[in-house]
Protein backbone atom coordinates (compact mmCIF):
# COMPACT_ATOMS: atom_id res chain seq x y z
CA UNK A 1 0.00 0.00 0.00
CA UNK A 2 2.47 2.60 1.03
CA UNK A 3 5.16 1.45 -1.80
CA UNK A 4 2.13 2.00 -4.17
CA UNK A 5 2.04 5.83 -2.69
CA UNK A 6 5.59 6.05 -3.40
CA UNK A 7 5.61 4.94 -7.00
CA UNK A 8 2.96 7.97 -7.35
CA UNK A 9 4.68 10.44 -5.09
CA UNK A 10 6.60 11.33 -7.88
CA UNK A 11 4.47 14.16 -9.26
CA UNK A 12 5.24 13.69 -13.32
CA UNK A 13 4.49 10.08 -12.85
CA UNK A 14 1.42 11.70 -11.26
CA UNK A 15 0.49 13.38 -13.57
CA UNK A 16 0.64 10.29 -16.21
CA UNK A 17 -2.39 9.00 -14.44
CA UNK A 18 -4.16 12.17 -13.67
CA UNK A 19 -4.47 13.63 -16.68
CA UNK A 20 -7.25 11.40 -17.89
CA UNK A 21 -9.18 11.65 -14.36
CA UNK A 22 -9.03 15.32 -15.08
CA UNK A 23 -11.10 14.92 -18.63
CA UNK A 24 -13.18 12.37 -17.49
CA UNK A 25 -14.25 14.24 -14.51
CA UNK A 26 -14.81 17.35 -16.39
CA UNK A 27 -17.00 15.75 -18.71
CA UNK A 28 -18.69 13.58 -16.07
CA UNK A 29 -19.15 17.30 -13.89
CA UNK A 30 -20.79 18.66 -16.79
CA UNK A 31 -23.34 16.14 -17.61
CA UNK A 32 -24.25 15.02 -13.73
CA UNK A 33 -24.93 19.06 -12.99
CA UNK A 34 -26.64 19.50 -16.20
CA UNK A 35 -29.15 16.69 -15.55
CA UNK A 36 -28.76 17.60 -11.70
CA UNK A 37 -30.32 21.04 -12.70
CA UNK A 38 -32.71 19.88 -15.13
CA UNK A 39 -34.32 17.76 -11.47
CA UNK A 40 -33.92 20.20 -9.43
CA UNK A 41 -35.31 22.96 -10.87
CA UNK A 42 -37.98 20.90 -13.54
CA UNK A 43 -38.85 17.68 -12.67
CA UNK A 44 -38.75 17.82 -8.51
CA UNK A 45 -41.93 18.60 -6.83
CA UNK A 46 -42.35 21.83 -4.64
CA UNK A 47 -42.20 21.19 -0.45
CA UNK A 48 -45.28 21.37 1.42
CA UNK A 49 -43.99 23.75 3.67
CA UNK A 50 -41.64 25.82 1.63
CA UNK A 51 -43.41 25.75 -1.63
CA UNK A 52 -40.75 26.15 -4.32
CA UNK A 53 -38.62 28.29 -2.11
CA UNK A 54 -37.09 24.94 -1.28
CA UNK A 55 -34.96 24.36 -4.79
CA UNK A 56 -32.78 26.26 -2.97
CA UNK A 57 -32.03 23.27 -1.01
CA UNK A 58 -30.35 21.53 -4.23
CA UNK A 59 -27.60 24.67 -4.43
CA UNK A 60 -26.59 25.33 -0.71
CA UNK A 61 -26.60 21.69 0.68
CA UNK A 62 -24.06 20.41 -1.70
CA UNK A 63 -22.36 23.05 -1.84
CA UNK A 64 -22.09 23.14 2.31
CA UNK A 65 -21.17 19.58 1.96
CA UNK A 66 -18.54 19.98 -0.85
CA UNK A 67 -16.44 22.77 1.63
CA UNK A 68 -16.60 20.39 4.51
CA UNK A 69 -15.55 17.53 2.05
CA UNK A 70 -13.04 20.16 0.83
CA UNK A 71 -11.44 20.88 4.22
CA UNK A 72 -11.17 17.54 4.95
CA UNK A 73 -9.37 16.59 1.82
CA UNK A 74 -7.12 19.37 2.86
CA UNK A 75 -6.70 18.21 6.68
CA UNK A 76 -6.00 14.52 5.71
CA UNK A 77 -3.53 15.70 3.04
CA UNK A 78 -1.60 17.54 5.17
CA UNK A 79 -1.64 14.71 7.82
CA UNK A 80 -0.30 12.49 5.03
CA UNK A 81 2.78 15.14 3.93
CA UNK A 82 3.15 15.91 7.92
CA UNK A 83 4.54 12.53 8.17
CA UNK A 84 5.50 10.87 5.16
CA UNK A 85 6.77 14.66 3.22
CA UNK A 86 5.58 13.87 -0.36
CA UNK A 87 5.57 17.04 -2.01
CA UNK A 88 2.36 15.68 -3.70
CA UNK A 89 0.27 15.91 -0.90
CA UNK A 90 1.31 19.41 -0.18
CA UNK A 91 0.02 20.58 -3.63
CA UNK A 92 -3.01 18.64 -3.49
CA UNK A 93 -3.54 20.78 -0.52
CA UNK A 94 -3.06 24.05 -1.38
CA UNK A 95 -4.77 23.53 -4.76
CA UNK A 96 -7.67 22.77 -2.97
CA UNK A 97 -8.17 25.98 -0.82
CA UNK A 98 -9.44 28.25 -3.77
CA UNK A 99 -11.66 25.52 -4.42
CA UNK A 100 -12.96 25.67 -0.77
CA UNK A 101 -13.62 29.47 -0.69
CA UNK A 102 -15.85 29.27 -3.76
CA UNK A 103 -18.23 26.47 -2.44
CA UNK A 104 -18.29 27.97 0.83
CA UNK A 105 -19.02 31.11 -0.27
CA UNK A 106 -21.93 29.65 -2.63
CA UNK A 107 -23.11 27.63 0.64
CA UNK A 108 -23.01 31.29 2.72
CA UNK A 109 -25.29 33.12 0.10
CA UNK A 110 -27.29 30.50 -1.36
CA UNK A 111 -28.34 30.33 2.74
CA UNK A 112 -28.65 34.14 3.17
CA UNK A 113 -30.88 33.65 0.43
CA UNK A 114 -32.69 30.88 1.25
CA UNK A 115 -33.01 32.40 4.83
CA UNK A 116 -35.05 35.53 3.69
CA UNK A 117 -38.37 33.77 2.46
CA UNK A 118 -38.01 31.01 5.14
CA UNK A 119 -37.16 31.92 8.70
CA UNK A 120 -37.66 35.73 7.60
CA UNK A 121 -33.72 36.66 7.75
CA UNK A 122 -30.73 36.79 6.00
CA UNK A 123 -28.22 36.12 9.09
CA UNK A 124 -28.42 35.48 12.50
CA UNK A 125 -25.51 34.62 14.74
CA UNK A 126 -26.51 31.25 16.02
CA UNK A 127 -24.10 28.19 16.08
CA UNK A 128 -24.29 26.83 12.43
CA UNK A 129 -23.95 30.02 10.97
CA UNK A 130 -21.40 31.48 12.70
CA UNK A 131 -19.22 28.27 12.61
CA UNK A 132 -19.78 27.79 8.96
CA UNK A 133 -18.95 31.57 8.30
CA UNK A 134 -15.01 30.87 10.46
CA UNK A 135 -14.80 28.50 8.25
CA UNK A 136 -14.63 31.00 5.34
CA UNK A 137 -12.20 32.97 6.85
CA UNK A 138 -9.83 30.00 7.82
CA UNK A 139 -10.15 29.20 3.74
CA UNK A 140 -9.51 32.23 3.03
CA UNK A 141 -6.38 32.37 5.92
CA UNK A 142 -5.21 29.36 4.55
CA UNK A 143 -5.33 31.21 0.90
CA UNK A 144 -3.41 34.13 2.78
CA UNK A 145 -0.39 31.55 3.67
CA UNK A 146 -0.07 29.54 0.90
CA UNK A 147 0.25 32.92 -1.44
CA UNK A 148 2.77 34.65 1.13
CA UNK A 149 4.97 31.78 1.85
CA UNK A 150 4.71 30.00 -1.52
CA UNK A 151 8.18 28.92 -1.93
CA UNK A 152 9.56 28.78 1.28
CA UNK A 153 9.85 25.43 3.46
CA UNK A 154 8.84 27.10 6.59
CA UNK A 155 5.48 28.35 4.77
CA UNK A 156 4.75 24.81 3.73
CA UNK A 157 4.93 23.73 7.03
CA UNK A 158 2.92 26.69 8.47
CA UNK A 159 0.62 25.96 5.69
CA UNK A 160 0.17 21.90 6.93
CA UNK A 161 -0.17 22.72 10.86
CA UNK A 162 -2.37 25.64 10.69
CA UNK A 163 -5.07 23.42 8.49
CA UNK A 164 -5.00 20.69 11.10
CA UNK A 165 -5.70 23.36 13.88
CA UNK A 166 -8.38 24.57 11.58
CA UNK A 167 -9.85 21.29 11.31
CA UNK A 168 -11.45 21.64 14.77
CA UNK A 169 -14.06 23.54 13.13
CA UNK A 170 -15.29 20.38 11.17
CA UNK A 171 -16.79 18.71 13.69
CA UNK A 172 -18.65 21.60 14.92
CA UNK A 173 -20.07 22.70 12.18
CA UNK A 174 -21.87 19.39 12.06
CA UNK A 175 -23.25 18.96 15.76
CA UNK A 176 -23.68 22.58 16.20
CA UNK A 177 -27.36 21.75 15.50
CA UNK A 178 -27.52 19.09 17.77
CA UNK A 179 -25.44 20.56 20.61
CA UNK A 180 -26.95 23.88 20.85
CA UNK A 181 -30.28 25.90 20.22
CA UNK A 182 -29.75 27.42 16.74
CA UNK A 183 -32.34 28.81 14.29
CA UNK A 184 -30.77 26.53 11.75
CA UNK A 185 -33.16 22.95 11.38
CA UNK A 186 -31.06 19.51 12.58
CA UNK A 187 -29.55 17.21 10.08
CA UNK A 188 -31.80 15.65 6.88
CA UNK A 189 -29.39 13.15 5.86
CA UNK A 190 -27.06 11.73 7.98
CA UNK A 191 -28.95 11.57 11.14
CA UNK A 192 -30.02 8.71 13.73
CA UNK A 193 -33.85 8.01 13.13
CA UNK A 194 -32.94 7.67 8.75
CA UNK A 195 -33.34 10.44 6.01
CA UNK A 196 -36.08 12.97 6.23
CA UNK A 197 -36.72 14.19 2.59
CA UNK A 198 -38.27 12.23 0.22
CA UNK A 199 -37.14 10.73 -2.73
CA UNK A 200 -38.39 12.69 -5.48
CA UNK A 201 -36.09 15.16 -3.99
CA UNK A 202 -33.11 13.08 -2.97
CA UNK A 203 -32.47 12.76 -6.94
CA UNK A 204 -31.74 16.26 -7.77
CA UNK A 205 -29.75 16.58 -4.32
CA UNK A 206 -27.46 14.02 -4.54
CA UNK A 207 -26.90 14.31 -8.07
CA UNK A 208 -25.92 17.96 -7.85
CA UNK A 209 -23.71 17.14 -5.09
CA UNK A 210 -21.88 14.30 -7.46
CA UNK A 211 -21.90 16.91 -10.20
CA UNK A 212 -19.85 19.29 -7.54
CA UNK A 213 -17.63 16.47 -6.85
CA UNK A 214 -16.68 15.99 -10.52
CA UNK A 215 -16.15 19.23 -10.65
CA UNK A 216 -13.59 19.32 -7.31
CA UNK A 217 -11.75 16.60 -9.21
CA UNK A 218 -11.71 18.42 -11.87
CA UNK A 219 -10.43 22.06 -10.87
CA UNK A 220 -7.82 20.04 -8.57
CA UNK A 221 -6.48 18.50 -11.18
CA UNK A 222 -6.29 20.93 -13.87
CA UNK A 223 -4.41 23.17 -11.04
CA UNK A 224 -2.15 20.68 -9.85
CA UNK A 225 -1.15 20.07 -13.24
CA UNK A 226 -0.71 23.70 -13.89
CA UNK A 227 1.77 23.62 -10.34
CA UNK A 228 3.64 20.75 -11.23
CA UNK A 229 4.30 21.75 -14.89
CA UNK A 230 5.32 25.56 -13.57
CA UNK A 231 7.97 23.64 -10.91
CA UNK A 232 9.66 21.69 -13.67
CA UNK A 233 9.69 24.60 -16.37
CA UNK A 234 11.46 26.75 -13.35
CA UNK A 235 13.89 23.72 -12.89
CA UNK A 236 14.73 22.99 -16.36
CA UNK A 237 15.77 26.95 -16.72
CA UNK A 238 17.70 26.74 -13.59
CA UNK A 239 19.49 23.87 -14.93
CA UNK A 240 20.17 26.17 -17.94
CA UNK A 241 21.24 28.98 -15.99
CA UNK A 242 24.03 26.93 -13.87
CA UNK A 243 25.45 25.38 -17.03
CA UNK B 1 11.67 4.28 15.51
CA UNK B 2 11.64 5.45 12.66
CA UNK B 3 11.05 9.19 11.18
CA UNK B 4 7.32 8.61 10.38
CA UNK B 5 6.58 7.30 13.43
CA UNK B 6 7.66 9.79 15.73
CA UNK B 7 6.12 12.49 13.42
CA UNK B 8 2.79 10.08 13.67
CA UNK B 9 3.07 10.42 17.65
CA UNK B 10 3.88 14.78 17.83
CA UNK B 11 0.78 14.98 15.29
CA UNK B 12 -1.40 12.91 17.86
CA UNK B 13 -0.15 15.14 20.52
CA UNK B 14 -0.81 18.54 18.60
CA UNK B 15 -4.27 17.27 17.91
CA UNK B 16 -5.24 16.12 21.09
CA UNK B 17 -4.04 19.51 22.72
CA UNK B 18 -5.94 21.49 20.36
CA UNK B 19 -8.81 19.32 20.39
CA UNK B 20 -8.41 19.66 24.62
CA UNK B 21 -8.33 23.24 24.10
CA UNK B 22 -11.19 23.64 21.95
CA UNK B 23 -13.59 21.87 24.16
CA UNK B 24 -11.98 23.99 27.34
CA UNK B 25 -13.69 26.95 24.84
CA UNK B 26 -16.60 25.33 24.24
CA UNK B 27 -17.20 24.27 27.56
CA UNK B 28 -17.00 27.97 29.18
CA UNK B 29 -19.15 28.77 25.94
CA UNK B 30 -22.04 27.16 26.48
CA UNK B 31 -24.30 29.56 27.79
CA UNK B 32 -23.46 32.04 25.33
CA UNK B 33 -23.70 29.96 22.05
CA UNK B 34 -27.31 29.18 22.85
CA UNK B 35 -29.74 30.70 20.33
CA UNK B 36 -32.80 31.08 22.52
CA UNK B 37 -34.44 29.84 25.17
CA UNK B 38 -37.47 27.83 25.76
CA UNK B 39 -39.99 28.58 27.88
CA UNK B 40 -39.32 26.50 30.73
CA UNK B 41 -35.60 27.73 30.72
CA UNK B 42 -36.82 31.69 30.63
CA UNK B 43 -39.15 30.68 33.92
CA UNK B 44 -36.01 29.44 36.19
CA UNK B 45 -33.24 31.84 34.79
CA UNK B 46 -32.21 34.67 36.31
CA UNK B 47 -33.06 37.33 33.45
CA UNK B 48 -32.18 40.81 32.74
CA UNK B 49 -35.62 42.46 32.04
CA UNK B 50 -33.78 45.43 30.22
CA UNK B 51 -32.15 43.56 27.37
CA UNK B 52 -32.89 41.80 24.85
CA UNK B 53 -33.82 38.06 24.81
CA UNK B 54 -34.63 35.19 22.09
CA UNK B 55 -37.47 32.72 23.16
CA UNK B 56 -38.13 29.68 20.98
CA UNK B 57 -40.42 26.47 20.89
CA UNK B 58 -43.78 25.89 19.03
CA UNK B 59 -46.46 28.31 18.24
CA UNK B 60 -49.64 26.49 20.31
CA UNK B 61 -52.15 25.53 18.18
CA UNK B 62 -55.22 28.22 18.36
CA UNK B 63 -53.60 30.56 20.18
CA UNK B 64 -53.13 32.90 17.32
CA UNK B 65 -55.12 36.41 17.49
CA UNK B 66 -55.00 39.61 16.07
CA UNK B 67 -55.85 43.57 16.91
CA UNK B 68 -58.45 45.13 15.07
CA UNK B 69 -55.86 46.32 13.26
CA UNK B 70 -54.74 43.31 11.91
CA UNK B 71 -50.81 44.34 13.12
CA UNK B 72 -50.74 43.18 16.27
CA UNK B 73 -50.80 40.03 16.87
CA UNK B 74 -50.05 37.49 19.89
CA UNK B 75 -50.18 34.26 20.44
CA UNK B 76 -48.35 31.37 22.76
CA UNK B 77 -44.88 29.93 22.59
CA UNK B 78 -44.72 26.57 23.93
CA UNK B 79 -42.15 23.44 24.64
CA UNK B 80 -44.98 21.36 25.83
CA UNK B 81 -44.13 21.81 29.53
CA UNK B 82 -44.77 25.74 29.68
CA UNK B 83 -45.74 28.23 27.36
CA UNK B 84 -45.29 32.04 27.41
CA UNK B 85 -47.37 34.73 25.69
CA UNK B 86 -45.79 37.18 23.13
CA UNK B 87 -47.13 39.78 21.82
CA UNK B 88 -45.79 41.20 18.42
CA UNK B 89 -46.49 44.50 15.98
CA UNK B 90 -44.94 43.79 12.03
CA UNK B 91 -44.82 41.37 9.45
CA UNK B 92 -44.85 37.85 10.20
CA UNK B 93 -42.75 35.44 8.23
CA UNK B 94 -44.53 33.17 5.60
CA UNK B 95 -43.52 30.12 7.34
CA UNK B 96 -45.14 31.34 10.60
CA UNK B 97 -48.39 28.87 11.83
CA UNK B 98 -49.88 26.82 14.19
CA UNK B 99 -47.78 24.03 15.74
CA UNK B 100 -44.33 25.67 13.61
CA UNK B 101 -41.14 26.66 15.31
CA UNK B 102 -40.58 30.08 15.89
CA UNK B 103 -37.39 32.26 17.31
CA UNK B 104 -38.85 35.82 19.04
CA UNK B 105 -36.22 38.48 19.98
CA UNK B 106 -37.21 41.02 22.16
CA UNK B 107 -37.92 41.51 26.15
CA UNK B 108 -40.04 40.12 28.56
CA UNK B 109 -42.10 41.58 31.17
CA UNK B 110 -40.78 41.35 35.36
CA UNK B 111 -43.02 38.80 36.13
CA UNK B 112 -41.88 36.57 32.99
CA UNK B 113 -45.54 36.17 32.30
CA UNK B 114 -45.95 38.49 28.54
CA UNK B 115 -42.60 38.76 25.95
CA UNK B 116 -42.57 41.64 23.79
CA UNK B 117 -41.06 40.64 20.69
CA UNK B 118 -39.23 43.14 18.54
CA UNK B 119 -38.92 40.23 15.40
CA UNK B 120 -40.14 36.94 14.48
CA UNK B 121 -38.29 34.38 12.61
CA UNK B 122 -39.33 30.90 11.74
CA UNK B 123 -37.93 27.87 12.40
CA UNK B 124 -38.88 25.00 10.06
CA UNK B 125 -38.21 21.47 9.97
CA UNK B 126 -35.35 19.26 8.98
CA UNK B 127 -38.31 17.49 6.88
CA UNK B 128 -38.58 17.76 3.26
CA UNK B 129 -41.74 16.39 1.11
CA UNK B 130 -44.07 16.86 -1.57
CA UNK B 131 -47.67 18.52 -0.40
CA UNK B 132 -48.99 15.15 -1.92
CA UNK B 133 -47.24 12.98 0.87
CA UNK B 134 -47.61 14.96 3.59
CA UNK B 135 -51.28 14.82 2.86
CA UNK B 136 -51.17 11.06 3.26
CA UNK B 137 -49.20 11.27 6.62
CA UNK B 138 -51.59 13.39 8.29
CA UNK B 139 -54.70 11.61 6.98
Amino acid sequence: MIKYFHKFANPVRFLKLAIPIKKISGIAAFFTIFIGLIFALLLSPPDYQQKETVRIMYIHVPSAWMSLMTYGFIFLSSVFFLIWRFPLFLILAKESVPIGIIFTFSALISGALWGKPTWGTYWVWDARLTSFLILFFIFLGLKLIKDTFSNSSKGNYTFAYLSLVGGFNLPIIKFSVDWWNTLHQPASIIRTGGISVSNEMLAPLFLMALGLFFLFIYILLVSVEINIKEKSLINFRDSLKNN
Amino acid sequence: MSYKFKRLYFLIIFGSGIALAIFFILKALEEKIVFFYSPSEILVKEIDHTRLIRIGGLVLDESISYEKDGLVVSFTVTDNKNNVQVNYKGILPDLFREGQGVVAEGKIDTDNKIFYAEKVLAKHDENYMPPEVKKIISD
